[in-house]
């Protein structure tokens, strides 16, 4: 927390955590999928669910899944704009089980096809948290640039992964290990401190063991 | 961040440097930017408030249709000549339905410290900014006080419904204003930080309970009610009253209540003003 969450942050009301935070949800999810939406299915649980539509909760995400961020005054009229541009959803309701409270599950198709399915929430005052991608645990604030490598669970590949970035200057503030199965597949979600550039994302592609990776960055 | 306003004071008598450039070096330490930069981005936060107030539209409903139009009602009888307030009182009143209401209709304000309180610092500066012609740069300045208060109640205490109740939202926002108020009528750190003390007193307690779970009632009116005790807290303290209790100490009694109050009241939309029938038929209807 800065001065900034105290004063701050200018935003399209009501609520931070079902308007401000589904935003953000949304955006994440739109950078995570890295192409125009095609299609998303949208499915609210718990306090989402129940008073997401009073909160505009259904019109930002929407207006995330745009691409836009918190203070754009257009979040109210996201559903017309992503008819214009061509953006498919449907909205509904779910049972997530044992998640937080104000939390949605997005699955999305890309203009190219690619699909993408996220579960997330909003955690409070803004502030979200990705917690799976395509039903692999992922737990990140999207406030950093997040690495999320998929990669065969196999001796070296950590240290592969991590040397990588070392020699390149970029530090890492955070790191989660997950494997499906043992000797499965597995996924590091790594946040830097720096940005990662694009040519070192397409190197780590190409490292022994590693048959994934996807970037996000919080920059606009 | 600061976890004391009596230290702050004391830094800023033993120094000779203002409180709210003492906040001001702070947040720049913090986030490793130049003291322009910091200077820079609450001046927009200010403008952003000014820019809530403005972009008010009348005829606008929020999404539940509960809330919306209601600044203009009160500014047709603060013109009609029947009001009691006076035109200082009166526009901080319509200023905190202005912006509140354009929380909950979907327009663009700042969190000060959260979206549902967010009526209550620009009623208060923006009124008193019309009134005596401040600058824009010590309107900046009165924000980093406000901003510097709100810290430190976040670090003694919270500033969630969702935690502390409404007492962590209007009653945070309220202290934050007062300490800003009286820093524009030119009291020292010591004097702000009692405004703030006797205006978080008043609310102390204060329940989280809006109806259907929305930001909505009883949220936009009690931006009225954060507003105006912030200016007769701020009064109070310009006129030398103290506040017996001082106002870290007053924080920390804001957290423990907080601690103490069931779930129903914070924020759940289960008890409280949430839970009258009249409650309940609205959340039905809806």
């Amino acid at each position: 927390m800065n001065l900034f969450d105290i004063v701050g942050p200018v935003m399209v009301g009501p609520s931070s955590s079902h308007t401000a935070g589904a935003v953000k949800i949304g955006n994440v999810c739109n950078k995570l999928l890295g192409e125009p939406i095609a299609h998303a299915d949208i499915y609210l649980h718990g306090s989402f669910a129940a008073t997401g539509k009073g909160h505009g909760t259904d019109k930002a995400l929407v207006a995330g899944l745009l691409g836009m961020e918190v203070d754009d005054i257009e979040i109210p009229n996201s559903f017309a704009l992503a008819k214009a541009r061509g953006m498919a959803f449907a909205i509904s309701s779910v049972d997530l089980g044992d998640v937080h409270p104000n939390s949605v599950k997005i699955v999305m198709q890309g203009v190219s096809g690619r699909v993408l399915e996220v579960i997330a929430s909003s955690i409070g005052g803004g502030r979200i948290q990705i917690n799976k991608l395509d039903g692999c645990e992922a737990n990140f604030s999207g406030e950093l640039p997040t690495l999320i490598v998929r990669n065969y669970d196999q001796p070296g590949c950590i240290t592969t992964v991590t040397g990588h970035l070392g020699d390149r200057g970029i530090n890492i503030a955070t790191m989660q290990l997950h494997r499906k199965n043992r000797g499965g597949e597995a996924t590091m979600v790594i946040e830097c401190d720096q940005q990662v550039p694009e040519e070192t994302i397409q190197s780590l592609e190409h490292l022994e063991g590693i048959y994934g990776v996807a970037y996000f960055s919080p920059k606009k | 961040m600061f976890e004391s306003v009596e230290i702050i004071c004391r830094e800023e008598a033993d120094t000779g440097v203002p409180f709210w450039k003492l906040v001001q070096l702070d947040d720049c330490k913090e986030r490793a930017i130049s003291e322009e930069a910091s200077f820079a981005a609450m001046q927009q936060m200010y403008q952003a408030m000014k820019e809530s107030a403005q972009n008010y539209d009348e005829k606008r409903k929020s999404n539940s249709g509960l809330v919306g139009g209601e600044a203009a009602v009160l500014r047709k009888y603060l013109d009609s000549g029947d009001a009691l307030v006076g035109a200082f009182t009166g526009r901080v009143m319509e200023l905190a339905l202005r912006v509140a209401e354009s929380n909950a209709c979907m327009k663009r304000i700042v969190a000060a410290p959260t979206a549902g309180s967010c009526g209550v610092v620009p009623a208060v500066f923006l009124a008193a900014q019309e009134t005596k012609g401040y600058s824009d740069e010590r309107m900046t300045e009165a924000l980093f006080v406000a901003a510097g208060v709100g810290s430190v109640i976040a670090a003694r205490a919270s500033l969630s419904g969702a935690e502390g109740g409404c007492q962590a939202e209007i009653g945070a926002a309220s202290a934050m204003a007062a300490a800003g108020l009286a820093y524009l009528q030119g009291a020292s750190g010591d004097i702000c930080a009692n405004a703030a003390a006797l205006a978080l007193k008043n609310l102390l307690g204060l329940a989280c309970d809006p109806v259907a779970g929305l930001v909505e009632i009883p949220c936009v009116k009690r931006n009225v009610c954060g507003a105006m005790n912030a200016v007769t807290s701020a009064e109070l303290a310009l006129a030398g009253i103290r506040s017996a209790i001082p106002a870290d100490e007053v924080f920390d009694a804001m957290s423990a209540i907080g601690k103490e109050m069931s779930y129903k009241i914070r924020e759940s939309g289960l008890g409280g003003i949430a839970a009258t029938p009249t409650g309940q038929k609205i959340k039905e209807q809806l």
